[in-house]
């Protein structure tokens, strides 16, 4: 029913977004067709997200214009965008676990009898959208927190189908389907194409959008890059314009090569509760391993497994060649497994914030400056004296609170007092995400020092050029396993934008066809 | 759009019993605890299931039936509101004031009343959302501002209500009493279509998650604004009828926050989450009544009423602890944490 007007049904123009001095959007422009699929691309942290919560109304836009069938548009709330027409399918699910399906499908809008909901009103068109989209099995009375979370998924495309949109967002909406499940999303997504629809399309699988698109526009950086028809460019060319050319980073030289002798530490098989498995890996004395992939694939989960933060971890675990049962955070810190963890999150897991900077930094190294039960302040200040020197610390003394530093010496003393347990492994989780870029240079620098005294160290970054310039091999994840292993001179940007993609790049195709 | 039909689609799907029985769990339970304490306490009264006794037992749960409904819908929210209890003999102050007189003075005293409660809710509300003051602080603070309004209306105990209104709140009618009727009301004329509306629903999508609340386009001022409003309404109800039985008002600190406490209580045994998005005001009469029913139960066998608070503890424990069973399932210990 939705009028197929000439020019294109939403058009974007000079839309930026910055979050404090962190610019996610920069004068963005971007145009799609009713009755298209418009495919949009980009690495981690090139704007897709913030893009689309502008478009659903999640977030409102700094400056730059929206406009729906020729008519401007600003959504403040989610309630709006969608009332115009616009229905998002979000990558962060925004399904209500403790209500039921049909409660979910119809949320804003249900069907209404005598002013009140009516719920076998309700249940009918739940069931109707369900089947829709091919999830007859979903059942409209069930909590969809009880639901595994590819049903879930087909829930969160039924309510977003439930409202009737003219323009349809789904942002990783297949990343946890079956494929069944993706084939009928598929088919219905082309038949709504038919119907005149426009669909914006965000997805890392190549073939998906090779099958699907109609256009696609790339995104580098927070900036727009281009706009092509699909078929137009072969995949190392938008993996190219993807990744762009530009290194904003210099990095410290890397060691000499990785050392002889057993591994600081090793893993077999380690799998846990279907998102990791059977992933193996082993880390030698001296040596930085990133981890790399697109966000979300397990690098996370990994890391914690380490650390002693999952139950029912199986696989097996060696630290300096010794079998080991990592049961608590408690138990890995401790000297004979001496492992440290530096959060992602450093607000909430890293640091106390109303405390101050030395309570922080002694938190996790309580045990080695106490004697029963009692802290020897002269130590503590001793070893507080030498991290803050180490990593060049600026705060007015130690003792005021964590929460006045910049975000910068935050993650220093979310590092120092990592530091001070003087740990022979160390696990980090995107350590320079949201920090300026002189502190990101002494934290490489760091990291290098720390391998250079023989520390083994687990680097995870969503930065591609961070984990090429710091490390000296790099593990990528894809749908929690590792899938390659890349060193040398195969550590290349593209060949991780690839590898993270899940998509053969030349070289391998070479390689494989030379066997 | 027009709506494709699908030729393989399925007819719709009943609703089924067992996700029925799910969602009312906690209710359920709420009901078998009092229907088994209640039946003890029946056959042990030597003088027997008399519709007196009946009676007697429903006036006094009614009292914190009402302000544990009220208590909900905050609780719902996923937030809580300390001054119920405060609101409540608010309400009763103000009625052993104003609900007197002719049949229509008394009626206009009993709006006065209701509408007070309704505006100390829609207060909570506004300085909740609109302040973002945690319901916690707001509510604690609001609750003492309450009580100082009580105190000014009645320094000292007293007043008097129209006594053929409270005589008719309080008995028995082919031994249904009157009070019951009033629960049934409330159930029936207030909590049922809030719940079956979509403000209603939107309190429970507020309490499930926020985030994903917001983004899917719920109203989570207008919801949160209804929930603490309604509950002042619930709580006020609770105080008028406290004035039907004690035909008096009075400003006491100390049975204000028992009844805030209690409440709190009586919503837990009921079922519903403390974290909110699950649950029932339903669920929160029985809580209430289970809570009073142990302090009967404590005076029929004999045993020194000093321990009511410790059964009562006992009790509540009991409740609580059913529903954290699902900490069991969690594979992520930092999952606890959040």
């Amino acid at each position: 029913m939705s009028e197929r007007a000439p020019g294109p049904l939403l058009r974007v123009e000079g839309v930026s977004k910055h979050y404090g001095g962190v610019r996610a959007l920069e004068d963005v422009q971007f145009a799609c067709r009713a009755g298209s699929i418009h495919a949009l691309l980009g690495e981690n942290g090139a704007g897709k997200s913030t893009f689309i919560k502008i478009l659903s109304g999640v977030v409102q836009p700094d400056t730059g214009k929206i406009e729906l069938g020729g008519r401007p548009m600003a959504f403040a709330t989610p309630g709006e965008a969608s009332a115009a027409g616009v229905s998002c399918i979000f990558q962060e699910l925004s399904l209500l676990p403790d209500l039921s399906v049909a409660d979910n499908i119809c949320i804003t809008a249900p069907p209404r009898r005598f002013g009140l909901i009516d719920k076998a009103g309700q249940r009918r068109l739940a069931s109707e959208m369900l089947a829709r989209i091919g999830g007859e099995d979903i059942h409209p009375d069930a909590p969809v927190g009880e639901l595994p979370l590819s049903r879930q998924q087909m829930v969160e495309i039924a309510k977003a189908l439930a409202r009737n949109p003219k323009v349809l967002i789904l942002d990783e909406a297949t990343s946890a389907l079956t494929a069944g499940d993706v084939a009928k999303v598929f088919a219905l997504l082309k038949r709504l194409r038919e119907e005149g629809m426009a669909i914006i399309y965000i997805s890392h699988r190549m073939n998906e959008i090779a099958e699907l698109a109609d256009d696609c526009t790339v995104f580098r950086n927070g900036r727009y890059i281009e706009t092509f028809r699909a078929g137009t460019k072969t995949d190392n060319e938008i993996v190219e314009m993807m990744i762009g050319r530009e290194y904003s980073s210099a990095f410290p030289p890397l060691g000499d090569t990785m050392r002889a002798g057993s591994p600081a530490l090793s893993v077999k098989n380690l799998s846990w509760a279907g998102e990791l498995k059977d992933i193996t890996l082993s880390v030698s004395p001296g040596e930085v391993v990133g981890l790399g992939g697109l966000d979300g694939q397990g690098q996370r989960q990994f890391l914690l497994a380490l650390f002693g933060a999952l139950i029912g971890v199986g696989g097996e675990i060696e630290i300096a060649g010794k079998p080991v049962k990592i049961g608590s955070p408690k138990q890995a810190k401790s000297p004979e497994l001496g492992l440290a963890l530096i959060p992602e999150d450093r607000k909430n897991e890293g640091l106390m914030l109303p405390m101050t900077v030395r309570e922080n930094l002694s938190f996790a190294a309580l045990d080695t400056v106490s004697r029963f039960g009692r802290v020897d302040r002269a130590k503590e200040n001793e070893l507080i004296d030498e991290i803050v020197r180490r990593l060049a610390i600026k705060a007015d003394g130690v003792d005021g609170p964590v929460a006045a530093l910049s975000g910068g010496n935050q993650q220093k003393v979310v590092i120092g007092k990592w530091l001070m347990t003087r740990p022979r492994i160390v696990l980090l989780n995107d350590p320079t995400r949201g920090i300026d870029v002189g502190t990101k240079q002494e934290i490489y620098q760091l990291l290098r020092q720390l391998a250079a005294e023989g520390t083994a160290i687990l680097f995870y970054s969503t930065d591609y050029d961070e984990l090429i310039g710091c490390c000296d091999r790099v593990a990528v994840f894809y749908d929690g396993t590792i899938t390659r292993m890349l060193q040398g001179a195969e550590l290349t940007e593209h060949n991780l934008v690839g590898a993270a993609l899940n998509i053969g790049t030349p070289a391998t195709e070479q390689k494989e066809a030379a066997l | 759009m027009t709506v494709a039909q699908d030729p393989a689609m399925k007819r719709p799907k009943r609703g089924s019993w067992r996700y029925w029985f799910a969602a009312q769990r906690g209710v359920l339970v709420a009901v078998a605890i009092f229907a088994v304490m209640f039946a003890v306490y029946g056959a042990a009264q030597p003088i027997g299931m008399s519709a007196d006794v009946v009676n007697t037992a429903v006036n006094k749960g009614a009292l914190l039936a009402l302000v544990a409904m009220a208590q909900t819908l905050p609780v719902l929210t996923g937030g809580l509101d300390l001054s119920v209890g405060m609101t409540f003999m608010l309400a009763n102050c103000l009625a052993s004031a104003v609900v007197s007189g002719s049949p229509g003075m008394t009626a206009l005293g009993i709006v006065i009343v209701l509408v007070a409660g309704l505006l100390c809710g829609l207060v909570n509300g506004l300085i909740v959302v609109y302040g973002r003051l945690q319901p916690l602080i707001a509510t604690l603070a609001t609750s003492a501002i309450y009580f100082g309004i009580a105190l000014a209306v009645r320094p000292t105990p007293g007043g008097d209500i129209n006594g053929a209104f409270a005589d008719w709140m309080t008995r028995s009618t082919y031994a249904v009493p009157s009070s019951a009727v009033l629960l049934l009301a409330a159930v029936v004329l207030v909590w049922l279509p809030y719940r079956n509306s979509v403000l209603g629903r939107s309190i429970y999508a507020v309490g499930s998650s926020p985030q994903a609340a917001y983004a899917s386009g719920v109203n989570i001022a207008r919801a949160k604004l209804s929930a603490y409003t309604l509950a002042g309404l619930f709580a006020a109800l609770g105080g008028l009828l406290l004035t039907c039985i004690t035909y008096s008002g009075e400003a006491r600190a100390a049975l204000g926050n028992d009844y805030t406490l209690n409440s709190i209580a009586a919503v837990v045994i009921g079922g519903t989450s403390l974290f909110g998005g699950f649950g029932s005001a339903i669920g929160s009469i029985f809580g209430a009544f289970v809570m009073r029913t142990v302090g009967d139960l404590l005076i029929v066998f004999n045993i020194n009423p000093v321990l009511q608070p410790l059964f009562v503890g006992v009790v509540l424990l009991f409740a609580v602890s059913l529903g954290s069973l699902r900490l069991l399932r969690i594979r992520n210990k930092l999952d606890l944490y959040r």
